[in-house]
């Protein structure tokens, strides 16, 4: 996995307070409006994203690039990858 | 076998409403085929603008009813409906009224809110059922 200030973001979508499965659902309206290659960040503070995330981004077939915890929530990173 | 979710949806309480959303979005975010299948209170509480008003709770919590509605406004977690038309968006979602309930209660497909797609029977919906992986009755 990469160190966060390897990764170039270009889109970051704030789902902090959202509920289980508002998190996810934000990854996925974020990934469907990226051009492939494109990297998404999500924020989330719902402690079921720590295995909806990575479970969806392995399903989807996309690059799952980390989860980076911060204070009080964590950045989830993917990469599109079709 | 399919990757299907079958939900019957019989109550009509927010509770369990939103416990079918929510399935139905992990469902459709997980790339699953789900399928709801309203009947008699399930199918009620898609009857147009009901579940703007509709704030019931199963009778065996009804004390906690109050508490939780004020929590999820506090909160502002996504109504029942809300979720469902987010799962419409992501996946592959289609909702069924049952037939029999339609006539039971007068009901046309215009009286019900336009996220229904069809009207259906109970065969139709047994047959499709059971392709598939999941169905749970709620």
């Amino acid at each position: 996995m990469p160190e966060l200030k390897e990764i170039t973001i270009d889109k970051e979508i704030d789902a902090r307070g959202s509920f289980c499965p508002g998190p996810l659902m934000e990854l996925i309206r974020g990934m469907k409006a990226l051009p492939v290659g494109g990297v998404l960040a999500v924020l989330s503070s719902d402690p079921g994203s720590a295995k909806d995330i990575p479970a969806w981004i392995q399903k989807a077939k996309h690059d799952y690039l980390g989860a980076f915890p911060e204070q009080g929530y964590t950045r989830f990173i993917a990469r599109k990858a079709h | 076998m399919e990757d299907r979710m079958s939900i019957i949806v019989f109550s009509g309480t927010v509770d369990k409403l939103m416990a079918v959303s929510i399935l139905a979005t992990g469902g459709a975010a997980m790339g699953l085929e789900v399928e709801l299948f309203l009947t008699t209170w399930g199918l009620e509480a898609f009857r147009k603008d009901n579940y703007k008003t509709n704030t019931k709770v199963s009778s065996d919590f009804e004390e906690y009813g109050p508490v939780m509605m004020e929590q999820m406004m506090a909160k502002k977690v996504p109504s029942w409906m809300e979720n469902l038309t987010g799962a419409k968006e992501v996946g592959d979602v289609k909702i069924y009224a049952c037939s029999m309930t339609m006539e039971l209660f007068d009901m046309k497909l215009s009286d019900l809110e336009p996220i229904v797609d069809e009207v259906t029977g109970v065969a139709t919906f047994v047959e499709r059922a059971k392709e598939g992986k999941i169905t749970l009755f709620i």
